[in-house]
This record gives C-alpha cells, structure tokens and sequence, in this order.
C-alpha cells in the first residue's frame, strides 16, 4: 500500500522528466539547455531518494548526494563556459 | 501514527505538484529569465516538500539526517546555478529583442 503510493509518486517524476525534455530538444538557445540539465537533475535526486525508500536500499541517499554535486559542477562550468569562453 | 502518514503522502504529493507547475513554466514561458524562475524556485520548493514527506514516513534516524543535509545542499545550490545562468545569459544576450523585462539601452547598472 504505501510502496505503491510512492511508485506512483516516481512514475509521476518520470513522466514530469520526459515533458521538460521536450525543452532541452526544441530549445532555441544553449542556456535552455542548462536549465533543462538542471531541473532533471533536481528530479532525478528525488526519484533516487524515493527509491531509496521503496527498496529499502538506505545507500542510494550517498548516491543522490554525489550526483546533486555532480549536477551543481555541470551546471556551474558549462554557465561560466558560455560567459566567459573558458573555464578559469 | 496513520496521521504521520497521511500528512507525509499529502507532502510528497504537494512536491509533486510543484515539480509539474515548473515542468508547465518550463514549456510555457516565453525567453530565458522567465523559464528559469518558473523551474529554479519550483524545483526548489518540490524537492524540499517530497524530503520533508520522506522524513516523516522514516523517523528519526541517519537516514533522516542524510535527507535534511541533502535539503539544505540543494537550498545552497540551486540559487547559485541559477545565479550563473542568469549571468551567462545577460552576457550572452541569447533571448529575443521583442521581450524586455527592464530597459536595456541604458547600460550603466553593473
């Protein structure tokens, strides 16, 4: 019962990860993009961490935590990238 | 301890619900700046509610404290992300001419 409230609650995110990738595919500009890069990582934190409950698999937290930071360097560089037209 | 539940489920949801509303400002709205405050503070606020649904449904254990560290790592750094991507794009200048939230012929506030 409360296993199936939160697979429905990750197929939800599933589906929400497909509509903002139609963004990152007809975007007109490389900052869409990124903020497509960015809100699927945020959603892809949440889904790990919801797996993490319905799998009683307590060691995919860490696994969120490291690709959170992951996220936020990608995001970050490839900013400074399209600003500056190097990374220093 | 079936209302713990309850409020968790209704928290989770209610995250989910803000995850759609930035996905819809996402695909909706008309130049960058705006895409970015609709996804960034939705995103922010959903992630926040689904950890806090979490944290009631588990108690008060290590797991709970990883999830509270990984709510605050994302309150520090999703604004910043958004931060530079807003910066690149004023630098940049990749949004369209014909929708200007401030004037942009007078260049002197930096």
């Amino acid at each position: 019962m409360s296993n199936n409230i939160l697979i429905f609650a990750s197929l939800l995110l599933g589906m929400l990860i497909f509509l903002s990738l139609i963004r990152g595919i007809i975007g007109p500009s490389s900052l869409d993009r990124i903020i497509v890069i960015n809100v699927i990582g945020t959603k892809t934190v949440s889904i790990m961490v919801l797996f993490a409950i319905i799998f009683s698999e307590h060691y995919f937290v860490d696994i969120a935590l490291v690709y959170a930071l992951i996220s936020f360097i990608a995001s970050i560089s490839v900013a400074k990238y399209l600003e500056k037209g190097t990374i220093s | 301890m079936i209302v713990v539940e309850v409020i968790s489920y209704i928290s989770i949801f209610t995250g989910v619900f803000f995850f759609a509303v930035g996905t819809i400002g996402l695909l909706r709205m008309p130049d960058v700046y705006t895409r970015m405050h609709a996804s960034t503070k939705c995103d922010t606020l959903g992630i926040s509610l689904v950890m806090f649904g979490l944290i009631l449904l588990n108690g008060l254990t290590i797991f709970s404290l990883k999830l509270a560290i990984l709510v605050l790592f994302v309150w520090i750094t999703n604004p910043t992300a958004a931060h530079a991507i807003a910066l690149a794009a004023f630098e940049t200048r990749e949004i369209s001419d014909d929708y200007v939230p401030f004037s942009r012929e007078e260049e002197n506030y930096d």
